[in-house]
């Protein structure tokens, strides 16, 4: 037997004497999975992980400095020859630059479109707000892409394109590493030592939050990654800084 | 206790608002937050002023309709404590406090402290519940549930809808809210066969009602009365990853 349960009037529409709270605004319907936060988020996750990889390479591949010019400069050759002759010149590396510009610009296209989400959805600020969250390198992440992206720029002037190094673009790779960080250019090794400590905050949240992003960081994993998460930041600032810390010291050159 | 109050005051939807100076006098320290507004309130009507509007029902901690930030803190520096079950010994004699409602488009305001928060209930009506046929109660130990799950699907269930996850949230974002009822249900036997249907539906609704992205700063359960952990939000993003994978 089924028994009918008349729907008493606690559940029933209430008829509104006074006036009707405000109808809810029709929205603009996200589209599809990359439209969604989450899915914006999982961009920025999984680029972020290309660009820590590539830093990791690119981290290893400065300390050759420390092994000789020579050393250093068959290693910029090699990634150049990488796969040859069974590839052109260049392939291997030029593949890998165009994951890395497309992981740059989705990284920043992601974060552009989710910082103006969250603007929309505080349109009126707080008179009094106080953080409770210890981790301040959360609240500077947009700031810290920004500083960071200002000095890729002139890092490739720098390093790669020599436009702004004594020594040009016709030069070995060593031999403009070691003219950019001359003590008498002491103002770049600083910008390089503040960019590169930005990186290391940027990554002290980014990495595990990548992971919390991805649905891994649970239970007791979370502080393990966290931890994780502040090493490789700690390795990468310290390996990052050490071949133009000892140029400018005058160590090497 | 003698207190100087800055409070929000906004006569509906359509003023602007504006911050209001009270001064509060003879005030006990075992009186609750809410009990120190209806003093207030109480001069308020006496002088023939508008009393200060602001939600409450249980005023027990369990019923999630309080809420106001307090010096920047949503239900006040207290943790895991509702606005109701904040007490005034945490505040000195002579102390400025100010008070706003929750700041995010999603929950608009409707009257000084008060805020419309049905943007909730559309994402549980997205998705938040289990498609049983209802008929006499199962015996509870039918179904057998791992005492671990148990507890976390509890811990998950303690969010009381209150919201100050996102008035914290420095993006505005709903995601601790919406991940503790996902976790809630996905622990369970009974949410197995929605489990990722309700996930992809409950966070596109989120989304749609115009909360901001998690970026994962902690603000939300640093302020939530019930401490939901971020677990939660993991488990929700594996979930609807898995429900888009599909
Ligand atoms: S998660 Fe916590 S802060 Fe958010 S609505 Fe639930 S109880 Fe309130
Ligand atoms: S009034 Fe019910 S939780 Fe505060």
């Amino acid at each position: 037997m089924t028994a009918t349960i008349e729907r008493g009037t606690a559940t029933a529409p209430v008829p509104s004497t006074t006036a009707a709270p405000p109808a809810p605004k029709p929205r603009k319907r996200p589209s599809g999975f990359l439209g969604s936060s989450t899915g914006k988020k999982v961009v920025m996750a999984v680029t972020g992980a290309i660009m820590v990889g590539f830093l990791v390479l690119h981290m290893l591949g400065n300390l050759k400095i420390f092994f000789g010019k020579d050393s250093f400069n068959e290693y910029a050759h090699a990634l150049r020859t990488l796969a040859e002759p069974l590839l052109p010149y260049r392939t291997v590396l030029t593949v890998l630059e165009v994951i890395l510009v497309a992981s740059v610009v989705l990284h920043m296209w992601a974060a552009v479109s989710l910082a103006r989400r969250a603007r929309r959805a505080r349109p009126v600020k707080y008179v009094a707000k106080k953080s409770q969250a210890g981790g301040y390198v959360a609240h500077i992440m947009r700031w810290g892409g920004v500083t960071i992206a200002l000095f890729v720029v002139w890092h490739l002037l720098d390093l790669t394109f020599g436009v702004v190094n004594p020594k040009g673009y016709d030069s070995a790779p060593a031999d403009r590493m070691i003219a950019g960080f001359q003590p008498g250019r002491w103002w770049v090794t600083l910008f390089y030592l503040v960019a590169v400590v930005m990186v290391g905050l940027h990554l002290r949240h980014g990495v595990w939050s990548a992971l919390q992003t991805l649905g891994w960081a649970r239970g007791g994993r979370r502080r393990m990654l966290q931890v994780l998460a502040g090493a490789l930041a700690a390795v990468l600032v310290l390996g990052f800084l050490a071949p133009p810390l000892a140029i400018t010291m005058g160590f090497k050159g | 206790m003698n207190l100087t109050l800055k409070v929000w005051r906004q006569k509906g939807p359509e003023d602007p608002g504006r911050m209001v100076t009270y001064q509060v006098k003879d005030v006990s320290p075992d009186m609750s937050f809410l009990e120190m507004l209806d003093v207030l309130n109480e001069r308020l009507i006496l002088e023939g002023e508008d009393p200060i509007a602001f939600d409450h029902d249980c005023r027990e901690g369990i019923c999630g309709m309080c809420g106001m930030v307090i010096n920047g803190v949503p239900h006040g520096e207290q943790k895991a404590t509702t606005t109701c079950q904040l007490h005034m010994r945490h505040f000195e004699d002579g102390a400025t406090i100010t008070i706003e409602p929750w700041r995010a488009a999603p929950f608009p305001v409707i009257k000084d402290l008060v805020v419309d928060r049905s943007a909730f209930d559309r994402i549980i009506q997205a998705g938040g519940f289990i498609s049983v046929p209802a008929g006499s109660a199962p015996d509870a130990h039918s179904i057998p549930v791992r005492k671990e799950d148990a507890d976390a699907a509890f811990d998950a269930a303690t969010c009381i809808g209150c919201g100050a996850c996102v008035a914290a949230c420095p993006n505005g974002s709903a995601s601790l809210f919406v991940a503790a009822k996902i976790t809630h249900l996905s622990l369970l036997p009974q949410g197995q066969p929605e489990r990722l249907s309700r996930a992809k539906a409950m966070v596109e609704q989120m989304d749609a009602e115009g909360f901001g992205g998690c970026t994962n700063t902690g603000e939300c359960t640093a302020v939530c009365p019930k401490g939901i952990p971020l677990d939660t939000i993991a488990r929700m993003n594996a979930d609807y990853l898995k429900a888009n994978a599909k």
